[in-house]
């Protein structure tokens, strides 16, 4: 197929000569230059026991350290669990799982009690953790709009078609649409610190912040051209599972309210695996040598709305403290610590390899 | 008026063009197919008549030619309205390509829709893309050829002005009258009507055609006035019928009827072909006949050759894997998603829960296919292309391809089998011309029983054999030069000849301008050892007796007219056309010559054969022997310049004039030039010395002589054979000086210029092994028949007459024993026999002869039979033996293609001593080899010599297993196997016995075969034994050998084009085949193959990242990238490198390739694609993707990363650990490797975080924001990717380490070769220097005690 184009010059050859006549006095000789003759100079890496057990153990010593550091950190971070879904019947949430629809307009609230051994230093993350819900598949992380959701106008009141079926209400079109938006969590959690007098004092909860400055910033906007929010939303519809529109999501700030609302931001971020934890607040570090969390009783207030049973799904709260690589996970460490003593072994295998066999190939030669 | 006329041509053209779709189908390929086979068959309607085009048959001219094509040719394929439907429709004939554009529609159904719907379409559209700019640049420049060609002027007649007028190539019809002069081109097949010369005939250059530089001869159309008055086509009436278009460029048919009624035949002898040129004839005027596209040269003009490599059939087959390896996957996806649906009920994350589970599994399986098809790579194919368009820019640009002599570099013409050089496993080769230069030299000839052994010749060609290997440079530049300066005089001599007719501009001037200008390529049968042929001093004697009648021994006046003849035969028995720098090469300069009356000649002869010439030479005082032997020895040793008053005994006013005049002249000239001149001069001053009394008074005439016979003769002949003929027959003063169509002007010694009238040639052709020519004896007057032919044809054409037959016979007899001396020395033998004419005879035979020359229905048939009737009853005249030395450097590269294992085969149509004694030359047969001959007379003797030889060679075998020394090559086997038998061995009962037979040999070698047979053999073991062959040869001869094996390779050489033509690879040199196959076709496979694998690899490890995606998504057909990423990750990312990979890797270096020839049947067998290589590639594919994803996996579980941001680590790991496999992978790293590397890097670094940075709702609905800038902001995503691409990589990397320590194969051991070897060289430099240092320590320090210091 390419054939053609380069051999055109002799295929054609009695065309040009029409030319031919006057002669060609150029030579042919192709140039002697390095690149034309393939001897540009090169490194030829050889990949001998000899030649690469030297990466092995470079490798083995640098990877263990810091195997040991990254499980050294990891096991510095503090993280708390605890799972409300509310599955078995001792559990506190029991009643208000088994008893849930999306329509009721009764919440129904639990608390759930826990101990905290140790306190937690530093600023203190809260998530909350979903189990078995497949944030990831293909048809729900299309279900949105990222140009109603940017503020677009018109995909306000006209939304992609990605959101079907959760794209209109009747007539009306839904925003924010599609069905990520529609399945919001939309459980309350409100931390208190219950004092050694059994006195209840509840722990603030940031909640800005959460989001990414991006999101918040750039991709998530609210519609143009009105500051009311009622009335820039008002040819739109709440999204079905919703208890109040999106632009009563935080009526008490405008800074959060809308498509900008920070939980909702947190939200439409999709998980990448069907067991994650979400961002839900943050617990500010207070002055002084005062932990954050101390450690004793604590009663997590939960306002139960969001239905995971129906799924098999679970739910849980999150406290967490984080350092320079982020959560608590000690798998990183072990396999640092892990690979790197295989590079070590495995250098020297090599060295033994290399000490039988490639000095008798090139002592073999040189007696003489 | 002239516009209304050009408005109708056009209105015809555009008819024309309208039907010539369907007759074009309907009549080029049938017509050209029925006339080749069938010539009977054809009818009369399919003829094709022409009429001119002069304003007189405007009404039949209309009728007749309305269908055939103008000369405005087109070779492009698309026009501009039609590229884009065209281009798709062809580029859609490619399955990859369907199958994509089969994905791309998937993506529109919306219940399996994986991406947007652009994006699925941009791998499809950016191959699309660059196959259709491709495909447009080459048409364009097509386009532009043709536009150049269409436009070029040329000289009309019109009928209306009634003169010559300048159009366009393009404008001119069928039917037209076509005026050209020297050196124009011919724009369109027409018939020769008039020609300048006197003898009506005219001169091309088919170079531009067949690339055949020496010229061919046209005739004017036979009983038109050959000279006179201008030729007017204002009264040419005539009637053309001939056959229609046909790409035989050898034949044409058809008769011309005039007015009157008569007819004339026509053949291809009056044909003028498109874009030859026209030389040496100042104007001809031509009928066009066939124009545009139905000219011969156009229909011979077909595309580049496409083959289909070996690796290219077995790629295909991994490609057929990778597709069962994604059903598999999708399949899994599929049922996967149908039981998971079925475990979730009721969710709110699902979107979609009516559809069934099965159905929804039904969808995901066309989702899968959609979002894995990164697994069946499109870009392969282009990629492919690409990596081999770049392997043959390399194998173009080699320095040690590249010819000097004659400035050709190796011309690759097929350009998808790079690869297949690198598996060769078996040879076939031509011997002549392809083994040997195919530089004939006159070596020695046996006239009349007698043996002439021309020592000192043989002598030259040794010295000069040793001078070309000793100081190679030095002989090359003399070479070169002076082939150069000769051709360079050729080529121009047309243009020279026409301008010294016309005007007398100045001669000096032009002829530098020449000489700086210099043609090497055609330098062919001019060598200086072609021409210089020293005489055997007793021939010369005889000859000499001519002249010189008072020499010691006489010769029987038999012997002596068997020595003239011999010598005019040789001298005309040809088709050498001659030409001289100065005047016109065929012009034969009859003002010059002395017209001798029939009575003087025959005078002559009586004198010349009777008497000893007394009266020829009255004073003969001064040709003493002694003064004779002293020119014989001077001759002999001419080539030096020792010879510098070669005539004291002439006067001494004509020498020294001679002096004065020439040398002034001469000290600008090359040597040999100037030997040749003096020789020349010198047999001049001979003949002046004859007659002394004139000699004062020809002084001036002496001195133009001497300027006349400097321009040296140069002859051009369509074989080197008759050249070196011609040469030795010119070196016994028997010179052929010129030829036209009727008459020969032949020097003969000691008579001086004659002309031979010529009544016929009756040419060569590889049927009759001979040619024949039939002149009228010149000193006779008898009507003779000399014949050049194959002795083994001539020896039985050769009857002894009646009378003398004693003689006779004893002369045959002497003479076969001196041929098998001559084969047996490797020489080429042709015989020389003449046959006496009487003149009814040739009256009888002449009227069948013209009336199977005018017929046209098979008239070769007919022409040959003539032929065959008139070479009967020859008289043997003697044979002649010809050098054709070995190319350089033949054997070595012969014996390191053998051990290379690659098994060379011999084919050559010469005869078996020959071939056995250049197959000793070339090292293929060593002296402890075994020959095995198969000469059979009968098809049940050849089956039970084929059992036995079986039978023989499987002893051999058993008695080298037996004492274990397998690897001595004393008992190997050579097949010696001429046509006769291997046409029986190559029938279906005898064929597996020779096959068997051929296996077991080391080498075989096939002689006397035929063009066909060669192919057979070629066929025979490509399709039975299934290996891959390679056939090299340089003549037309080889040219179906070339086309059936699987790598054709021509060498252009000394036999015109057409092997190179037909051929994959044009190399100038057999020597070049060693690099072209050892390092070019070593790397260019391994490059391919390895570039295969990794492509392969690349892809399976990249998809099998989505794949373990889906175990956590539901098998939904979820992504964890953008799509654009995904979609240009295999696209734009990673296609750099493999393409590098495959363009510039040298797994080992190229010395090493040619020192070591056996790597190169290690690359076949072990290492890089053998199938098994697939499934490991495909594994460690599936280890690296497993790790790849289940690191970020765990790193990241239980976070709360987004879908995209845990893509992120796992893209930029999958970059990193592909692009460092690659470096594992490569053998050499240049700082192109880098380069690219680095860019294919920052290309997708910087592509994702542009998308991060800017992409606000560029990319719905899945959106790229803020995601990369924010992950490649956290530690974790770097600590993640070391730790990837680190265990992804390490087990290659231990296992290649291990397998390079515990097998080294040859591959690494010559790696290290060197270093061991330099390693060893300084232990014992350095032992050496120990020892010796102690003892010098000793010796120097008795002498100079300071010394000492510095040394401990």
């Amino acid at each position: 197929m390419m054939a053609s184009s380069y051999n055109a010059k002799e295929e054609d050859g009695h065309h040009s000569g029409a030319s031919s006549g006057t002669g060609l006095s150029k030579n042919k000789k192709p140039d002697n230059t390095a690149f034309k003759q393939q001897r540009l100079p090169a490194w030829q890496p050889i990949l001998t026991a000899g030649s690469v057990l030297p990466a092995f153990f470079v490798i083995g010593l640098i990877f263990i350290p810091i195997g040991i550091g990254l499980y050294v950190t990891s096991n510095n971070i503090k993280e708390f669990e605890i799972d409300y879904t509310g599955v078995s019947s001792d559990s506190p949430c029991y009643n208000c799982a088994k008893n849930f629809t999306w329509n009721t307009t009764e919440p129904c609230v639990c608390t759930v009690n826990f101990t905290l051994l140790q306190p937690f230093e530093s600023n203190v993350f809260m998530y909350y953790g979903l189990s078995n819900f497949y944030q990831n598949h293909r048809r729900y992380v299309k279900s949105r709009d990222d140009r109603q959701l940017n503020g677009d106008l018109s995909a306000l009141t006209d939304p992609s078609k990605e959101c079907e079926p959760y794209r209109k209400s009747g007539d009306v079109s839904i925003a924010p649409c599609g069905a990520i938006a529609n399945s919001l969590f939309n459980d309350t959690l409100v931390l208190y610190y219950v004092d050694s007098n059994n006195s209840k004092i509840e722990v603030p909860l940031v909640k800005k912040g959460i989001a990414w400055w991006t999101d918040k910033h750039v991709k998530f906007r609210n519609p143009a051209g009105n500051s009311n929010l009622t009335l820039a939303f008002r040819d739109t519809a709440k999204p079905v599972n919703w208890a109040k529109p999106v632009y009563e999501l935080d009526p008490s700030d405008p800074d959060n309210n809308g498509f900008i609302n920070e939980d909702f931001i947190v939200w439409m971020r999709t998980a990448a695996l069907p067991t994650f934890r979400k961002l839900y607040r943050i617990i500010q570090k207070k002055s002084g040598t005062t932990p954050t969390l101390p450690n004793g009783n604590y009663m997590l207030n939960i306002t139960y709305n969001y239905p995971v049973l129906s799924f098999d799904g679970r739910k849980r709260m999150i406290l967490s403290t984080i350092s320079w690589m982020g959560g608590k996970n000690p798998f990183l460490g072990i396999a640092y610590i892990t690979v790197g003593s295989i590079c070590f072994f495995l250098g020297v295998v090599l060295l033994i390899i290399h000490h039988k066999y490639d000095n008798r190939n090139t002592s073999a030669d040189i007696p003489s | 008026m002239e516009r209304l006329r050009w408005v109708q041509q056009c209105c015809r053209q555009l008819l024309a063009g309208d039907s010539r779709r369907g007759w074009y189908s309907d009549g080029l390929p049938t017509s050209s197919l029925l006339n080749t086979h069938s010539p009977r068959g054809r009818v009369c309607g399919k003829q094709r008549t022409v009429f001119p085009r002069n304003g007189r048959h405007q009404q039949d001219y209309e009728r007749v030619s309305r269908n055939y094509k103008s000369n405005a040719i087109s070779t492009t394929k698309y026009t501009f309205l039609t590229f884009i439907p065209m281009n798709l429709f062809e580029q859609f004939h490619r399955a990859a390509n369907l199958y994509f554009l089969f994905l791309t529609l998937l993506n529109w159904v919306p219940v399996v829709e994986a991406f947007q719907k652009e994006i699925t379409m941009i791998p499809l559209l950016l191959v699309l893309i660059i196959i259709a700019i491709k495909d447009a640049l080459e048409d364009f420049r097509r386009y532009l050829f043709d536009k150049k060609v269409n436009n070029n002027v040329v000289r009309v007649f019109c009928g209306t002005q009634k003169s010559y007028v300048d159009q366009c190539w393009k404008n001119v019809q069928v039917g037209d009258f076509v005026h050209l002069s020297c050196n124009e081109i011919i724009p369109a097949d027409m018939l020769l009507l008039y020609s300048s010369d006197p003898h009506g005939v005219c001169y091309i250059e088919t170079a531009n055609l067949d690339g055949e530089t020496n010229l061919k001869q046209r005739q004017v159309v036979s009983d038109f006035p050959l000279q006179g008055e201008e030729f007017t086509p204002e009264s040419f009436h005539s009637r053309i019928e001939c056959e229609n278009p046909n790409n035989d460029l050898s034949r044409f048919r058809g008769y011309m009827e005039h007015s009157n009624g008569v007819r004339v035949g026509l053949h291809s002898g009056n044909l003028l072909l498109r874009s030859c040129t026209i030389r040496n004839t100042e104007t001809v005027v031509g009928i066009v006949v066939y124009a545009g596209h139905e000219t011969k040269a156009m229909m011979n003009n077909s595309g580049p050759r496409y083959k289909r490599s070996k690796l290219e059939k077995h790629l295909n087959t991994d490609i057929l894997w990778c597709v069962v390896l994604l059903f598999v996957m999708c399949l899994t996806a599929a049922i996967g998603h149908g039981l998971w649906m079925n475990s979730f009920k009721e969710s709110i994350f699902q979107v979609d829960t009516e559809t069934p589970p099965a159905l929804a599994g039904f969808y995901i399986f066309w989702t899968m296919v959609i979002v894995l098809q990164v697994l069946i790579p499109i870009s392969l194919y282009v990629s492919i292309e690409i990596v081999k368009l770049g392997q043959i820019y390399f194998i173009h640009n080699d320095l040690s391809l590249y010819n000097k002599q004659l400035d050709s570099r190796i011309q690759c013409r097929a350009l998808n089998i790079t690869e297949d050089l690198g598996q060769i496993q078996y040879l076939f080769s031509d011997k002549t011309g392809t083994l040997t230069e195919n530089k004939m030299v006159f070596r020695r000839c046996s006239i009349f029983g007698v043996e002439y052994p021309h020592e000192e010749n043989a002598r030259r060609l040794e010295v000069y054999e040793s001078e070309n290997t000793e100081t190679a440079v030095c002989s090359v530049t003399l070479k070169s030069g002076y082939s150069g300066k000769s051709l360079s005089c050729r080529s121009l001599s047309c243009n020279r000849s026409s301008v010294s007719l016309h005007t007398l501009t100045a001669e000096p001037m032009e002829e530098d301008q020449l000489s700086g200008h210099v043609q090497p390529r055609t330098g062919a049968f001019c060598s200086r050892m072609a021409k210089e042929v020293v005489p055997d001093p007793a021939l010369g004697r005889k000859l000499n007796w001519l002249t010189n009648h008072s020499s010691s021994e006489t010769p029987s006046s038999m012997e002596l007219t068997y020595i003239t003849d011999f010598f005019l035969a040789l001298a005309i028995c040809n088709s050498v056309v001659v030409s001289s720098p100065n005047q016109p090469r065929h012009v034969i300069p009859e003002e010059r010559t002395p017209l001798k009356s029939l009575e003087e000649v025959k005078l002559m002869f009586q004198r010349f054969s009777f008497s000893p010439f007394s009266a020829l030479s009255p004073s003969q005082i001064k040709g003493s022997p002694h003064s004779l032997k002293s020119r014989l020895f001077i001759r002999g040793k001419r080539g030096s310049l020792t010879l510098s008053t070669p005539v004291s005994n002439t006067t001494d006013v004509s020498s020294s004039s001679q002096e004065n005049d020439s040398k002034p002249d001469l000290s600008a000239r090359e040597e040999e030039e100037q030997d040749v001149e003096d020789q020349e001069t010198e047999d001049d001053l001979k003949d002046t010395q004859t007659n002394p009394d004139e000699a004062r008074q020809s002084m001036q005439d002496l001195t133009k002589q001497v300027e006349e016979i400097t321009d040296e003769l140069v002859y051009e002949a369509e074989s080197p054979d008759e050249a070196a003929l011609v040469h030795a027959a010119r070196a016994y003063r028997c010179t052929l000086r010129g030829r036209s169509a009727e008459s020969l002007l032949v020097d003969l010694p000691g008579i001086g210029s004659l002309a031979i009238q010529l009544l016929h040639i009756l040419p060569f052709d590889s049927n009759r092994k001979r040619m024949s020519v039939v002149v009228r004896h010149p000193l006779t007057g008898q009507v003779v028949v000399f014949t050049k032919g194959a002795d083994s044809v001539i020896m039985d054409l050769a009857e002894s007459p009646t009378d003398q037959t004693e003689v006779y016979s004893h002369i045959k007899e002497k003479t076969q024993k001196h041929l098998d001396a001559y084969a047996r020395e490797g020489l080429r033998t042709l015989c020389i026999a003449k046959k006496v004419l009487k003149e009814d005879e040739y009256d009888l035979w002449l009227k069948a002869h013209m009336l199977a020359e005018s017929s046209i229905e098979n008239r070769e048939e007919l022409l040959l039979e003539s032929a065959q009737r008139l070479e009967t009853n020859l008289t043997l005249l003697g044979t002649t033996g010809i050098v054709d030395r070995l190319q350089e450097e033949v054997p070595e590269t012969i014996a390191a293609l053998q051990r290379a294992g690659i098994k060379v085969w011999v084919l050559t149509g010469d005869k078996q001593e020959t071939a056995i004694n250049i197959a000793y030359a070339c090292k293929l047969l060593c002296a402890s080899d075994k020959l095995l001959t198969a000469n059979c007379g009968s098809k049940d003797a050849c089956a039970a010599l084929f059992e036995d030889l079986i039978l023989e060679v499987q002893g051999g075998e058993s008695l080298t297993a037996l004492t274990g020394n397998g690897e001595s090559m004393s008992s190997s086997f050579i097949l010696v196997i001429d046509g006769r038998t291997l046409g029986w061995a190559l029938e279906d009962e005898l064929r597996s016995n020779f096959l068997e037979l051929s296996r077991r040999c080391k080498a075989v070698i096939c002689c006397r075969s035929t063009p066909l047979q060669k192919s057979q053999v070629v066929q025979l073991i490509r399709d039975h034994l299934g290996v891959m062959t390679l056939a090299v040869g340089d003549g037309a001869n080889d040219v179906s050998m070339i086309q059936v094996a699987d790598v054709g390779i021509g060498i252009s050489g000394q036999e015109g084009m057409q092997a190179v033509m037909s051929s994959d690879f044009a190399i100038s040199r057999f020597k070049h085949l060693s690099k072209l196959l050892l390092v070019h076709g070593h790397w260019c496979y391994s490059r391919l193959a390895n570039m295969i694998q990794y492509f392969i690899y690349k892809n399976v490890m990249y998809v099998n990242l989505l794949f373990w995606y889906q175990f956590f998504c539901g098998f939904s057909g979820s992504v964890m990238t953008n799509s654009w990423v995904l979609i240009l990750f295999n696209l734009i990312f990673t296609s750099a490198p493999p393409l590098i990979y495959g363009i510039l890797n040298q797994d080992l270096p190229a010395d090493a390739l040619m020192e070591l020839p056996e790597l190169y049947q290690d690359a076949q067998t072990s290492k890089t694609f053998v199938p098994y290589m697939f499934w490991i590639t495909v594994l460690d594919a599936f280890y690296q993707s497993l790790v790849c994803f289940f690191v970020p996996y765990f790193a990241y579980a239980g976070s709360d990363v987004g879908v995209l941001s845990f893509g992120s680590p796992i893209n930029a790991s999958a970059l990193f650990i592909i692009l460092l496999h690659q470096v594992i992978e490569s053998n050499t790293l240049t700082w192109i490797h880098m380069v690219v590397l680095v860019l294919s890097c920052t290309s997708y670094f910087g592509f994702v975080l542009l998308l991060s940075g800017f992409c606000v709702t560029c990319s719905p609905p899945v959106n790229p924001l803020g995601i990369e800038l924010l992950q490649m902001s956290h530690s974790l995503f770097y600590i993640t990717c070391v730790l990837t691409t680190v265990a992804a990589l390490l087990p290659r990397l231990f296992f290649q380490a291990l397998c390079n320590t515990l097998h080294p194969s040859t591959v690494l051991k010559s790696a290290h070769m060197d270093t061991v070897d330099s390693e060893n060289y300084c232990r014992r430099m350095q032992r050496w220097n120990m020892t010796h240092s102690k003892t010098n320590r000793r010796s120097a320090g008795a002498d100079n005690a300071g010394l000492e210091p510095s040394l401990a």
